[in-house]
């Protein structure tokens, strides 16, 4: 059975996001600082935008976010968890179990059907194939997406990949949703289906943080930071 | 607080996405796999195609020079009788794996010739005639083909008649003619009654330039050439070499050392010889192909992990630690491997069974080497997706979804 995350009670409210004083350097050369001393909190069933231009330092802070950067320094509390000394193997296991990804450039395995490309969000969970292949089914019917189970990514528009890119994410039932970019490839129907099942998932509670410079993808979100120059300013409520 | 769950992939689960990925790419992995089909197809045809020969050349050496053992009286005795015992050809064929033995020494006329029908003397050891005493038995192990009239039996040999029997040379050289009027010949002056001829033998091709006298009239009537009296022995296939160890204990358990014994060369020691140097180089051959296929296997697993590189990354994101994405490329090369050690087996035995229907030759494969084939196919993929694995595994996940 896919093990859940469910928000904590009322009582135990926990944030899903707790960051602290996080910073992230390169040594170079040249050595470069890519994330000034940033903090930041993030509720269960929030929906933040994270704003900037290029080279700002969002897809830094998001991956920091999504435990496949390490901070240089700071503290990192994921859904309470001090995730700062954990090993490779418990990143992982958290980054299988608590966040989804949904990237710009869709990542799916052309040569793979839209049920497999979901069930392979499931894989390093150890569940069993019949399992995976069932969620699978049951994503793909919840984005929509029913009737192209068994279709290749090729054959689909780039609003259906990256719904199934979607599906993937929230197949294994995440704390957290980190979308880079996740229409910056599409065009604007598609651009809002895609933003209108993000919307629907967080109604449902999943926490999503969307990072893009399109103010259009900000103003669906609740909250809004922006970067610049590794600056992270704080949290505020988004534009209507 | 440490997270309940770490990051787990079944192994099924773990072969499972590797043949995914392999079949993602079939031509890739159908190119890529022929070089280990070359290789480990080329080392069990080479086994197996010498096996084969093995066998054959075996089976001939059997048949023939390796069943037969000749015995001597080495000379080491004091005294002028012989080492060889009177009861010899008897005591020889109660010993296990004898199929017969026979007397059979070069007859010494002490300068005598022999005169032939027309009275033109022929000098013993002139163009190699020669004169052999022969029993009955020793007829067995030579297998001679009579042309005309009879070999003699013990009824001659036991009356010590002086019958001869000419090999075909021997009998146009002395010129015999047709047997019908009881020819004569005369060694020194004493008359043999030419009772057959033969030619073709399947042993001792001298025979066929000989006068053969049996053994007791010799005994009588001339002495042994050097070395003095013996005995041939036709053996089973494969008990030459046994036999010869014990035919001296068997003659002259007092004195072994008195019997000479001619065993012929180790049907395994030929074996060596004949295919040794022919296998080394194949095997070589074949090594060096296995060499170039993990070479080729490692090349494109390689380049795989350059191409694949969003995958890698796109994995790690969903939970995959390095090591399973290092699991994965080296299953996948493993994988590879094992699935060219099995179709080059494969062709391998079917290379021999075709080359042994061609040369009407009995295949011989070691099923160990069949078996073992695709095992080595494995390790030749494991070896070879190691250092690709160890890549893949060193790629930050950050770098390959950037990438």
């Amino acid at each position: 059975m896919i093990p859940t995350h469910p928000p904590p009670e009322a009582a135990e409210v926990v944030p899903v996001v707790d960051m602290a004083g996080v910073t992230r350097a390169y040594d170079g050369p040249p050595p470069f600082v890519a994330l000034r001393p940033t903090s930041l909190e993030v509720l269960s069933g929030d929906y933040l935008a994270i704003r900037g231009p290029s080279g700002s330092g969002k897809s830094t802070l998001l991956n920091l976010l999504g435990l496949v950067d390490t901070p240089t320094t700071g503290r990192y509390l994921l859904d309470g968890i001090d995730v700062g000394g954990l090993d490779d193997a418990c990143r992982s296991g958290l980054r299988a179990t608590r966040i989804g990804f949904v990237f710009q450039a869709f990542h799916l395995i052309g040569q793979r059907t839209a049920a497999e490309n979901v069930a392979l969000g499931l894989l390093y969970r150890r569940c069993a194939r019949s399992e995976r292949r069932e969620r699978a089914h049951e994503v793909l019917d919840q984005v929509g997406l029913a009737d192209l189970r068994n279709a290749l990514p090729s054959t689909m528009s780039g609003g259906e990949r990256q719904r199934v890119a979607i599906a993937r994410a929230i197949a294994g039932q995440p704390r957290l949703l980190l979308c880079d970019e996740p229409t910056g490839n599409l065009d604007s129907a598609n651009a809002e289906r895609v933003l209108d099942l993000l919307g629907e998932l967080n109604d449902q509670g999943l926490t999503v943080i969307v990072v893009s410079h399109d103010v259009d993808v900000a103003r669906r979100a609740r909250l809004e930071v922006d970067v610049r120059d590794g600056i992270v300013s704080p949290r505020r409520a988004a534009p209507t | 607080m440490r997270p309940r769950s770490v990051s787990q992939l079944a192994f099924g689960d773990l072969l499972g996405e590797a043949l995914l990925s392999l079949t993602m790419r079939p031509g890739r992995a159908a190119l890529t796999c022929l070089g280990t089909v070359a290789g480990i197809g080329s080392l069990v045809a080479t086994l197996g195609l010498t096996n084969t020969a093995e066998a054959q050349v075996s089976g001939r050496f059997d048949a023939l020079a390796a069943t037969e053992v000749v015995v001597r009286d080495s000379g080491t005795s004091a005294g002028d009788t012989s080492a060889i015992p009177p009861d010899a050809e008897q005591m020889l064929s109660r010993v296990n794996g004898v199929r017969v033995a026979g007397y059979y020494w070069e007859v010494d006329l002490g300068g005598r010739t022999v005169v032939g029908r027309w009275g033109a003397p022929t000098e013993i050891g002139d163009d190699g005639l020669t004169v052999i005493a022969a029993s009955p038995g020793a007829f067995d192990v030579i297998g001679p083909r009579v042309t005309a009239g009879r070999i003699f039996d013990d009824f001659h040999v036991a009356d010590s008649l002086q019958v001869a029997v000419l090999g075909v040379s021997a009998a146009a050289r002395l010129d015999v003619g047709a047997l019908d009027a009881q020819p004569v010949i005369f060694m020194g002056d004493q008359p043999f009654t030419v009772i057959g001829t033969f030619d073709e033998v399947d042993r001792h091709p001298e025979t066929l330039l000989s006068v053969v006298i049996p053994d007791s009239t010799a005994r009588g009537l001339f002495r042994p050439a050097a070395p003095g009296e013996g005995l041939i022995v036709a053996t089973a296939p494969g008990a030459a070499q046994q036999i010869a160890a014990e035919i001296p204990l068997a003659l002259r358990p007092d004195a072994p050392d008195e019997v000479a014994v001619l065993a012929p060369p180790s049907p395994d020691q030929l074996r060596a010889q004949v295919s040794g140097d022919l296998t080394s180089l194949f095997l070589a051959l074949a090594g060096v192909s296995v060499g170039i296929s993990a070479f080729g296997i490692a090349n494109t697993t390689l380049v795989a992990v350059l191409e694949r590189i969003n995958e890698i990354g796109l994995r790690r994101a969903l939970g995959a630690r390095s090591r399973h994405v290092a699991a994965q490329f080296l299953t996948e090369s493993t994988a590879l491997g094992t699935i060219g050690g099995a179709v080059g087996a494969c062709i391998g035995v079917l290379v021999v069974v075709a080359v042994s229907l061609l040369r009407q030759w009995t295949t011989v494969l070691d099923p160990m080497v069949v078996l073992c084939a695709p095992l080595l196919g494995t390790v030749t993929g494991l070896v070879a997706g190691a250092y690709p694995a160890y890549k893949a595994a060193s790629i930050e996940p950050v770098e390959a979804l950037r990438a």
